[in-house]
């Protein structure tokens, strides 16, 4: 191969892979939430009346109304220009790093069990097993700081895992599908959960006003916040990027995640390699449940009121979309996890604004729909079909001056 | 009905299945396209069924050119097929199963099935099929199932039958019954293309044989040209099948079968009450039709199946290893060489080097501690790419995107590169181009020569004669004899019907 | 007999005595034995049928251990049948449930009136959006595309009949338009899934997030501004048909109801007959079975597949439609709250066949006005319990408990030639 047809022919692998899709994916997301914003503003509206005479009253009410609510959402997401002090300017960095962190921690979990072939449609379920154990211990034991925090994340671990490695295990057992035994389990334990809130002589608040609720955390159990009392940035993030260098760790380098992959690639050939399957779905389930158990306990521990049957705060279900933008690895679901978050923190500026934030609803579905089907974005952008060489990998090689296999 | 195909040619990728492919049959006789595994010859009948669209050529039925879209027009223009792999629906019965895509309808668009038995009946009682309109077809036996895809065609007034490898699945027995259909049916009128890579069935039953290799007709026969004839047009040059080696130099026991007995997913007697023993240094090789318990063997050895429990008795070495798991079998010193690579040897997604490791993913040498240890995997890969002559711009290219020859080296390389006392090869070159056979046979016989003790399993019979040191026969779950390796060619296939040495 | 016959045979087992003696007991026990006081009166007729019947006064405790004798009676007897190996049948199942459901609806109101017909009645209109989400499932499955979304089609249909409704005054310009989108969601799942090949659980998990992103959207923006106009619909006439509707019991419940209610009563059997008896069904079967070989006698299984999935979703959009104008009398955020994956789990429990599937919905339907009543009629009792049941029951069955349950073979496979 000649030099200028190496070039090209990695120009072509760049365009047909999957960096360049989630890119024009996350593109079309905005865009078809920007037509949802322009289609549903008034003044867009009244403008198409006369749209003939006067065609730029109704383009400049669409452009206004994009940039506004786009604009809104990086200012309530990312960096606010608007604000008195700095400390204030980047607030709302912070409040997306909260917010993203238990989506991260989800994601985490939920990508793994994509990676085995699994669909966990049950995050919700193990996120509210997870917040029952982490809120027994944070409201119903009493211990000194740190201790106390830790303790009631290890529970929260341990509970969504077993509710996790319950479903792997009658999944391996009986061969009953994970998704309909999750979905199943995620209303048990909202019910459950209720139950549990509503009577305090269990979960539920000492001085019942009949809504179910929990008492708030101990001080001892909370997390801590990361940037003093200014923020409400606290140690969950934390949690959250600690838990990434573990799953790419375990997915991308140890033996467990090597056995992972090939049992969700290949079952057959795993089981014929020595590997057992049934155990390998229980442990991918327990391991999955194990990330949301973590954003169980962000979600438990990272606020001093008590939590409510709706603390999962649909989690479970918005993870499912950032495993899949984030094509399941470390880093894409730490990015996706933050955009996701950004979504969230930046919400309330855009209502301020008068522009309904839950458009964003729109663009994310959007956006992982795109995902969900690569033929579509190539055929709409008219991407080169899947590249079979390794001209990429050979560049790679050559730039960071490695040997690789010839 | 006369059928002719002219220049087809059909290319998956940079692949090309058929180039430009003529053939002609007349109406009434049983053309026979004779072809190695891989040689394009189901592809081609695909074309013909509409199920794949031709880059070039045209096919014609008596002189008019047709245009199939699909297998509905294929079928209306009056052509049946009888698919290597049954299409039929398991939850359905027969009547169903012949019924649908023409069906006879009521008021409502409800569905007549009492005309559809009716038709399944007469057609069944005309040919002498003995088949039960009721029946569910996941309840019928393989040769039953196959008259229901002949009553399928006939049932649509097919006047050209394609036959896609119909007695790879059947008995002796059920081989001499189809034998006697297809003459049947083509003394009636019905043309009937017969493939196959059997060569003493195309002698017996074709009227005409047209031998295609690489996706190119090679060339026509008669039926009385001789077998090494017809064989070496099949591979493209005289076809030496015996793999030189040296004498048999049995040493200790390393297997020992006593009395094992084992279920298939039906939960039928797969195998039944097998014993046997094999000696480090030897080739013991199981011959016999498909589908008469070689898989589920293998499997059971392996540990992918359970053998009844309380019954018999696997000791490998002097271990007993009957309740053994798969991966403590494979530690313990059993390599394995599974019957369906793609979906049992690889994955196919899997780098060359991660196919490698999948048997050692535990503590090997591809591991350190809880880690993977890629650069040792990438010299050992890079190594065996070398010595297994794995034709791979790289070891880091996926299984999936090799040739099936490439593929079948990929999982020897790794099975061959393991330090154990028994190798169990089933159907190791099934699906593998003539070069690669040779150079698996080699290795095979060199592993063998190592001292180590081998069970080859194969349904191909030049194989086994051409390898094995001593043949078990397997017939029905059970071994009907094992005898030496120059055993008559006439005297194995007596056995493989069942009859006793 | 050898051991291959032995292994054939299917063993009965004793899982059904086991169960049943086990709930039997617990019924003696706590609504027995451990019962409250109280009468119950069983109201049979309502204060203004034309026919009235009296109601069935009892006292609660006996009620409770008269049901338990008998069901453990019923146990007693499967125990029997199993020693013999033979299966207990599925008509003295229903009785034990049955009696099981009276008994618990006893013990519930302790010291107050049972209205038998306002509860089966409102178990059925609950059931409806349910049932026809879950037909629409089933016509989906069948088929072999899986269809997660039966949630953001309800949720479509939900918006479409309360919206268009209110615009146009009109409920059948609702009832159409709310087919008509759900249609449309049901059109992408079947694009994605059969010329896309996507991964079809992922695609229905998505589009249930961007519908319900959507509908809050418009909600918000539009609905809650202008609801006026909008959404505010109201709900279809009641419509009584004559003579019928005066059987007690049968009649409030069954033959005076909203037009949502009798279209579903009209679906269920309708889509038995296609799916079993007529020609389209055995070729949708046969798709969703064995694609390959329904491609080999002609059978366009593209094709298939799109049409029957699309009308499975005008199934799903009209139980969107049961939501709003059969029932609540607006759209409101999310209020297809999660009836979209029961409607899944009812097309499991159901094994994929549409009278079974319309029966477990009506489980669902009954466990949900249950859980209101209970509430009204005796406060403080824990009543997530009952609303759990149909969780459980659920997985019970998914997991082969009670039989095995056979989804149909290509389900979620996409289907490529050559």
């Amino acid at each position: 191969m000649s030099e200028e047809n190496r070039w090209s022919q990695a120009l072509k692998e760049i365009l047909s892979g999957s960096f360049t899709r989630t890119v024009l994916s996350i593109i079309l997301g905005f865009l078809v939430g920007a037509a949802f914003m322009i289609a549903s503003n008034k003044e867009f509206i009244e403008s198409l009346g006369y749209i003939l005479s006067r065609p730029g009253d109704a383009l400049g009410a669409a452009v206004s109304v994009v940039s506004e609510g786009y604009g809104a959402l990086f200012r309530g997401a990312i960096f606010n220009a608007e604000a008195e002090t700095f400390e204030r300017a980047i607030r709302p960095m912070t409040e997306t790093l909260r917010l993203g962190a238990p989506l991260i921690l989800a994601g985490l979990g939920l990508g793994l069990t994509f990676r085995v072939g699994m669909f966990n449609i049950g995050g919700t379920g193990q996120l509210i097993t997870g917040m029952i154990f982490a809120t027994f211990v944070a409201t119903r034991l009493e211990l000194p700081f740190v201790l106390h925090v830790l303790v009631a994340i290890i529970a929260a671990v341990i509970g969504s895992t077993m509710l996790g490695a319950l479903v792997g295990y009658l999944k391996a057992r009986t061969g009953a599908h994970e998704v309909i035994l999750t979905i199943m389990f995620n209303y048990i334990m909202l019910y459950f959960f209720t139950f549990l809130l509503r009577d305090p002589m269990l979960l539920g608040e000492e001085r019942a006003t009949g809504n179910p609720k929990a008492d708030p955390a101990a001080e001892t159990a909370l997390l801590p916040r990361l940037l003093g009392d200014e923020y409400a940035l606290h140690y969950g993030i934390l949690i959250a990027l600690i838990a990434v260098v573990v799953y790419w760790w375990l997915m991308e380098r140890s033996t467990i995640g090597f056995r992972l992959r090939m049992v969700g690639y290949n079952p057959d050939a795993a089981r014929t390699a020595g590997v057992s399957v049934e155990r390998t779905y229980i442990l991918a389930m327990g391991l999955s449940a194990a990330f949301v158990g973590l954003a169980a306990a962000n979600q438990a521990l990272g606020v001093s009121i008590g939590v409510t049957p709706s603390a999962h705060a649909n989690i479970g279900f918005d993870a499912i979309t950032v495993a899949l933008l984030g094509g399941s690895n470390a880093p894409g679901i730490l990015l996706a996890g933050l955009l996701f978050g950004a979504f969230k923190a930046g919400a309330p500026s855009m209502q301020v604004l008068g522009v309904s934030p839950e458009v964003l609803g729109i663009v994310q579905g959007a956006i992982v729909l795109f995902i969900a089907a690569p033929p579509l974005i190539r055929a709409l952008f008219r991407l080169p079909p899947g590249q079979t060489t390794n001209a990429l990998g050979a560049i790679r090689d050559r730039l960071l001056r490695r040997g690789g296999a010839k | 009905m006369k059928l002719e195909l002219r220049g087809i040619t059909k290319r998956f990728g940079t692949l090309v299945a058929n180039d430009s492919i003529n053939l002609v049959v007349e109406p009434g006789q049983i053309h026979a396209l004779l072809g190695e595994n891989g040689a394009g010859k189901s592809t081609l009948m695909n074309v013909l069924y509409g199920l794949y669209q031709a880059d070039a050529g045209e096919v014609l039925l008596d002189g008019v050119k047709q245009s199939f879209s699909g297998p509905g027009d294929a079928m209306a223009a009056g052509i049946g097929m009888v698919h290597q792999h049954f299409m039929l629906i398991p939850v359905f019965t027969v009547a169903e199963n012949v019924a649908l895509g023409h069906e006879p309808t009521g008021i409502l668009g409800s569905l007549d099935l009492e005309a559809a038995r009716k038709r399944v009946i007469e057609i069944s009682e005309k040919f002498g099929f003995n088949v039960d309109p009721d029946a569910l077809v996941e309840d019928l036996p393989v040769g039953v199932q196959q008259r229901v895809e002949i009553i399928k065609a006939l049932s649509r007034d097919a006047r050209v039958l394609v036959l896609d490898e119909p007695t790879a699945v059947l008995t002796p027995q059920e081989t001499d019954e189809l034998m006697l259909i297809m003459k049947q049916l083509a003394k009636s009128g019905t043309s009937i293309v017969f493939i196959t890579h059997k060569l003493r069935e195309v002698k017996e039953v074709a009227d005409i044989i047209t031998v295609i290799r690489l996706g190119k007709v090679v060339g026509d026969a008669k039926p009385d040209a001789s077998t090494s004839e017809l064989a070496s047009m099949m591979v493209g040059r005289e076809v030496e099948l015996t793999v030189d080696k040296k004498a048999v130099a049995a040493g200790d026991v390393v297997l020992k079968v006593e009395n094992i007995s084992v279920l298939d997913d039906r939960f039928q007697r797969a195998v039944d009450g097998i014993s046997f023993e094999v000696h480090a240094g030897e080739i013991l090789a199981f011959a016999g039709v498909q589908g008469n318990g070689q898989t589920e063997l293998a499997e059971a050895l392996v540990g992918l199946r359970s053998t009844l429990t309380g019954f018999g008795k696997i000791t490998l070495k002097g271990q007993d290893i009957t309740d053994r798991s798969v991966r403590r079998r494979l530690d313990a010193g059993i390599a394995y060489i599974p019957e369906d690579r793609k979906t049992d040897g690889l994955v196919s997604e899997f780098s060359i080097a991660e196919n490698l490791m999948i048997n050692a993913s535990y503590k090997s040498r591809f591991t350190s501690g809880p880690n993977i240890n890629f650069s040792s995997r990438r010299d050992i890969a890079n190594q065996l790419v070398k010595e297994f002559d794995v034709r791979t711009p790289s070891a880091d290219t996926p299984a999936g995107k090799l040739s099936g020859g490439n593929q079948q080296k990929v999982v020897v390389a790794r099975e061959l590169s393991r330090n154990v006392d028994l190798l169990i090869a089933s159907q190791p070159t099934r699906g593998v181009d003539v070069g690669s056979i040779e150079f698996i046979h080699e290795r095979i016989v060199a592993e063998r020569d190592a001292g180590k003790a081998v069970i080859l399993i194969s349904t191909e019979l030049d194989e086994v004669l051409s390898l094995a040191d001593r043949i078990a026969v397997m017939y029905r779950g059970k071994i009907v004899g094992i005898v030496g390796p120059t055993t008559s060619r006439e005297q194995l296939g007596k056995m493989m019907a069942g009859v006793s040495a | 007999m050898t051991i291959t016959e032995l292994a054939k045979e299917e063993r009965v087992g004793f899982k059904s005595p086991a169960v049943m003696g086990f709930v039997g007991a617990v019924v003696m026990l706590f609504f027995g034995i451990l019962g409250r006081e109280g009468e119950v009166a069983f109201e049979i007729s309502r204060r203004n049928d034309v026919i009235q019947v009296p109601a069935i006064p009892v006292d609660s405790s006996t009620l409770g251990i008269f049901s338990g004798v008998l069901m453990l009676a019923i146990a007693g007897y499967s125990l029997s049948r199993s020693l013999k190996n033979l299966r207990t049948p599925i008509w003295l199942s229903s009785i034990y449930g049955l009696i099981g459901v009276i008994a618990l609806l006893g013990w519930l109101a302790a010291g107050a009136a049972v209205p038998i017909a306002f509860i089966a009645g409102t178990a059925l209109v609950l059931a409806v959006p349910i049932m026809l989400g879950a037909m629409g499932g089933i016509m989906c499955e069948r088929v072999g595309v899986t269809n997660i979304a039966i949630e953001a089609q309800l949720l479509t249909g939900a918006f479409m009949a309360a919206v268009v409704s209110s615009i146009t005054d009109n409920f059948l310009f609702g009832l159409f338009s709310a087919m008509i989108g759900a249609a449309l969601v049901s059109m992408v799942l079947a694009v994605f899934a059969i010329k896309y090949l996507a991964q079809q659980i992922i695609v229905g998990v998505v589009l249930n997030v961007l519908m319900i992103g959507i509908t809050n959207f418009l909600y918000q923006q539009w609905l809650t501004e202008d609801g006026e106009n909008v959404n505010f619909p109201g709900t279809m006439d009641i419509i009584r048909i004559p003579f019928l509707s005066d059987i007690p019991i049968i009649g409030p419940v069954l033959f005076e109801n909203r037009i949502t209610v009798f279209l579903a009563l009209i679906i269920v059997p309708t889509l038995y007959f296609v799916l079993f008896k007529s020609k389209l069904g055995l070729r949708a079967r046969a798709v969703g079975e064995h694609p390959l070989a329904a491609d080999t006698v002609g059978i366009n299984v593209g094709r298939t597949r799109f049409w029957w999935v699309t009308i499975g979703g005008m199934s799903a959009g009209l139980g969107g439609a049961a939501l709003t104008i059969g029932n609540a009398g607006a759209f409101g955020r999310e209020m297809s709250g999660g009836f979209g994956f029961i409607a899944l789990a009812v097309v499991i429990l159901g094994r994929w066949h549409p009278i079974s599937a319309a029966l477990a919905a009506l489980l669902f339907g009954f466990s949900i006005i249950l859980r209101v009543w209970a509430n009204q009629v005796s406060p403080g009792i824990p009543t997530d319990f009952i609303t759990m049941v149909p969780y459980i029951v659920t997985i019970i069955a998914v997991v082969g408990f009670v039989g095995q349950s056979r989804p149909p073979k290509a389900l979620a496979v996409p289907y490529t030639k050559g």
